[in-house]
């Protein structure tokens, strides 16, 4: 696994396991069609995360990203919290692979959703008991292929100029 | 080796016979095997001699042997060369949906050359319906390529029942058998194929080389254009090496698979039987009449393929996976997906291959370290609490 040293330590022994049944805000995102699903609980006082836990369905560089970012959020203010992006989750790990960075958006998200879900719920805005899943993203505009740039369809398995399989979480 | 690998579909060690016939050809014969002197006759009686060693593996005649830079290699050739040779007579290929990729992106570009494809769906178990087959034949059929075993879950096709309705229709037939050879019986004459492909490294010759089988009186145009070698068929100088290791390797498997084959099926029970008494909500894939002896497609509930994987690499236990993140192109497996398996379940995939150095202590202690993995794994899986609660 080309995973680094901060990478393999956060997976081997995740910090932040598991529910809170009472949770103040919980984020749902992903699905499993791109293989990952990270589920984030946290408990709210003064504006802080006051605790914070994770389910992940996903692989090695899920379950570190999970317990980084769980980690970093820990004891922040719920504005420092919503700052931290995938690139500092990235970044915190030493690195990430390029085929795993959508890893690192997963986790971003679910962290905001815990936080919106839990200012939802402060503002009365009716909460569905189902999840907030995030499809794939679809970006505005044209894509591109990832390994010569030449354009692409959006859902296109493979691109038409070099051949390559394109993958399902891809830039745009 | 201190680790207990079960990888081996993905590389396997080079058998010590192998090796040493490898090393000797290279000590001692430098010549190219189409120049009829002393120093190229040497080199032309050791491409003789292997071409003997693997069509007596397969019951070909030597002369229907063309050696190639492996499977993916005789898979091309015999897609691409079928329907340049035969596009007066027609443009439709008809194959399975759970082919390997080096057959399904030859298709994929013959399309692209205003070629029909007809893709067959494959049952639960990843059967191929011979009736489906015949149903999808036109008069502008060329070619069916449906594999003889299938490498990520070991289904083993009715090909020589396909081979029945090919003739029957006079479409010609090719066969992926890259992980079936040298591991089961294959005899292309009981089969009937017209093209079958396979490689060196399923039965521990090098990576890098294999073969298609060409039946005589089989037209097909050649997939690299060039000089004279493989009876004008198969272009370039010979990888020598690699095809002396492949022919010694076919040997060894002929010689030695009355015993490989019993001792390899047993050690997949032991882990199978294992497996599903130990760990609750597994799925084992593949067709359990006939399937190959070796290799175990295992789909674990609730939770992913790779992380099982690491962890078992942790505990010095090597096997392989198919779920979408640890595939290169982040998509999950066609061949699992083919089958019906529902996304979820095939990303938590793992695929055991065993081989010749697989002892019953190897699968006992795979058998001690998963359950407590797998449990580790469901308690961090938000699959696994919500369908337990539900």
């Amino acid at each position: 696994m080309a995973y680094s040293p901060v990478v393999m330590e956060h997976f081997k022994n995740p910090r932040n396991v598991g529910e809170i049944l009472d949770a103040d805000g919980i984020g749902e995102v992903g699905n499993p069609v791109c293989g990952d699903i990270m589920n984030v609980y946290i408990k709210v006082a003064d504006n802080r995360i006051e605790d914070i836990k994770f389910k992940t369905f996903g692989c090695g560089a899920a379950i570190a990203v999970s317990s980084m970012i769980t980690s970093m959020a820990k004891g922040k203010t719920l504005e420092e919290a919503m700052k931290i992006s995938n690139a500092d989750v990235a970044a915190a790990l030493g690195g990430l692979p390029p085929n795993k960075l959508h890893c690192s958006n997963l986790g971003a998200d679910a962290l905001h959703s815990a936080i919106k879900n839990y200012q939802d719920r402060l503002a009365g805005k009716p909460v569905g008991g189902e999840a907030d899943r995030e499809p794939h993203h679809k970006g505005t505009g044209q894509c591109y292929c990832p390994y010569c740039e030449m354009k692409v369809d959006e859902e296109a398995e493979f691109c038409r100029s070099c051949g390559q399989e394109l993958p399902q979480e891809h830039d745009h | 080796m201190s680790m207990i690998y079960l990888d081996y579909q993905s590389a396997a060690p080079i058998h010590p016979q192998v090796k040493e016939a490898m090393h000797r050809h290279l000590e001692t014969v430098f010549g190219n095997p189409a120049t009829d002197n002393q120093v190229g006759q040497p080199a032309a009686a050791a491409l003789d001699k292997a071409r003997l060693q693997v069509a007596a593996l397969i019951n070909a005649d030597p002369k229907e042997v063309v050696f190639t830079s492996g499977g993916t290699e005789a898979n091309n050739h015999a897609i691409k060369g079928v329907a340049i040779g035969l596009r007066e007579k027609g443009r439709h290929l008809i194959t399975s949906n759970i082919e390997h990729k080096s057959v399904l992106n030859s298709l994929r570009t013959l399309r692209l050359q205003d070629y029909r494809v007809t893709s067959l769906d494959v049952d639960q178990y990843g059967l191929v319906d011979p009736a489906a087959v015949e149903k999808a034949i036109t008069p502008e059929t060329i070619l069916i390529s449906v594999m003889l075993a299938n490498n990520e879950i070991g289904t083993v096709e009715p090909i020589a029942e396909i081979a029945g309705i090919a003739k029957k229709h006079k479409v010609a037939l090719h066969t992926d058998a890259v992980a079936a050879v040298g591991v089961i019986p294959v005899d292309v004459q009981e089969l009937g194929v017209n093209f079958l492909s396979l490689a060196a490294n399923p039965f521990y010759g090098p990576p890098g080389v294999g073969a298609l089988f060409i039946r005589k009186g089989t037209p097909i145009w050649p997939l690299l254009d060039g000089g004279l070698q493989e009876n004008k068929r198969r272009a370039g100088t010979e990888n020598l090496m690699g095809i002396v290791g492949l022919g010694t390797a076919a040997e060894l498997a002929a010689r030695e698979m009355p015993e490989r084959l019993p001792r390899l099926q047993a050690l997949k029970e032991r882990l199978r039987q294992g497996l599903a008494a130990a760990i609750p909500e597994i799925k084992i894939n593949g067709y359990p009449d006939r399937c190959l002896p070796h290799l175990l497609s295992v789909s674990v509930q609730y939770v992913e393929g790779e992380s099982l994987m690491m962890m078992l690499e942790d505990e010095g236990i090597i096997v392989n996976t198919r779920s979408a993140c640890a595939s290169g192109s982040l998509r999950a497996s066609h061949v699992l997906i083919g089958t019906g398996l529902d996304f979820a379940l095939a990303q938590g995939t793992l695929v055991f291959t065993l081989g010749r150095e697989t002892t019953a202590a190897d699968i006992d202690r795979v058998l001690e370290a998963m359950p407590g993995i797998v449990q580790t794994l469901r308690d961090m899986s938000p699959l696994y609490k919500k369908e337990h609660t539900t």
